[in-house]
């Protein structure tokens, strides 16, 4: 962002209003939810996913968002021979409306859903100039969208690609792990139209949920784990291939 | 020797003035980052922790399925004993939040079956192999899928369950 002087001293009196309205009470907080008792993740499960693109549609409709933006969106892979370096990946409108049934027979096809990680040790939050993103003490990378600047610094900064600028909100925005219904009790908006249960979501610090089990008894991968993000996205059944 | 002590309060009065400057330019710094930050800035680390209450607090469009399972209990019986028993409600349905605040006035749309059971079981390399699909057009030959299965159990000898 081109910041000269001139517009700094116009943005002054109007980031003096803006405090008034960031000061203007604390919202209720969902009841009997203590984000120190979850630690947030997800599952996903490649041998379950067929592409359907039921995740994609239920998070636009969940969190407004605007069409050609994903928060969560499927990969289609094709890995011939041992050409893993190599792999064609498609992913027309983010995979929201299906995949195409293609002619291609040799070689490996899966879908791949990708969203936000979450990571523990996020690139994003740590490139916020302002403190406008963060990783909540349940585990959950947000996004103040009253603080952000849109200075699109954390958007380079995700090595997954998760983020984007809402283009007419101008801040930054990404999958919240639907946030909003966590703490009322449900699960998120892609779990929730998953029709094969692909997706999962993962409270880690549960010692009850299923995902213990699943991570002791399978063989399981993250995305990029060179990053060292500490993603805490699991995917199942993950080829080398995918990036 | 006399003239040393006049001297150095010369000097001192320049530092007081010089100190005076600062200290006020300190008080000023501190009145306005008081009045500017946000109280719950730096509760939890740094960032306004009011936000995390303000984005839990958005409006669930989907309703769960265990909103839908309270009412729905007789659609819930046919699932469960067939194919479809873990496809929750609204993959199918589609958010319906404001239909379980009010059941009466909101209701939801009729769904077609052509589009809907195509958009999962058409035929596609790229789905794994034990998932149940077909080549639409050459499976029923254009006929609606609930013409043969019924949706909430979908195999065909389940016959007339809905």
């Amino acid at each position: 962002m081109n910041l000269t002087r001139r517009r700094l001293l116009i943005l002054l009196p109007a980031a003096a209003i803006a405090w008034k309205h960031i000061l203007a009470g604390t919202p209720e907080a969902a009841p009997n939810y203590k984000m120190t008792e979850h630690w947030w993740g997800m599952l996903m499960d490649i041998t379950k996913c067929i592409g359907c693109g039921n995740c994609v549609r239920g998070c636009q409709t969940e969190n407004q968002v605007p069409d050609g933006y994903y928060r969560t969106w499927v990969e289609r892979y094709h890995v011939e021979g041992w050409g893993s370096e190599n792999p064609k990946v498609d992913s027309p409108d983010g995979g929201k409306h299906g995949f195409p049934a293609g002619n291609q027979i040799g070689g490996k096809n899966f879908f791949v859903p990708k969203l936000c990680n979450h990571c523990a040790e996020s690139p994003c939050t740590q490139v916020c100039p302002v403190g406008a993103t963060f990783i909540s003490p349940d585990g959950v990378v947000l996004i103040d969208p009253t603080y952000c600047l849109g200075c699109r610094y954390c958007v380079q900064a995700c090595p997954y690609g998760c983020r984007f600028i809402h283009p007419q909100k101008q801040t930054a925005e990404k999958c919240t792990l639907c946030y909003h219904r966590i703490t009322k009790g449900l699960t998120t908006a892609c779990c929730e139209s998953c029709p094969t249960g692909a997706r999962q979501l993962a409270d880690l610090k549960n010692p009850q949920d299923p995902i213990h089990e699943f991570l002791r008894t399978h063989s399981i991968q993250v995305l990029k784990p060179y990053m060292a993000t500490n993603s805490k996205v699991f995917y199942n059944g993950l080829d080398g291939s995918v990036r | 020797m006399a003239n040393t002590p006049v001297k150095t309060f010369k000097d001192a009065g320049h530092l007081l003035r010089l100190a005076t400057v600062f200290l006020v330019g300190i008080i000023l710094f501190l009145v306005a980052r008081a009045l500017l930050v946000p109280r719950s800035f730096g509760q939890y680390g740094h960032y306004r922790g009011n936000a995390i209450a303000e984005i839990a607090a958005h409006p669930a469009v989907f309703a769960g399925h265990q909103t839908c399972e309270t009412c729905h209990s007789d659609v819930l019986e046919v699932k469960q004993k067939g194919r479809h028993a873990r496809v929750n409600c609204e993959a199918c349905h589609g958010a319906l939040a404001k239909h379980a605040e009010d059941p009466v006035s909101v209701k939801p749309e009729k769904l077609q079956a052509a589009v809907l059971c195509v958009r999962c079981h058409q035929a596609n390399i790229a789905k794994p192999q034990q998932f149940p699909q077909v080549d639409a057009v050459e499976h029923s030959g254009g006929a609606a899928c609930d013409l043969c299965h019924r949706p909430h159990s979908p195999a065909i000898d389940s016959g007339k369950s809905q």
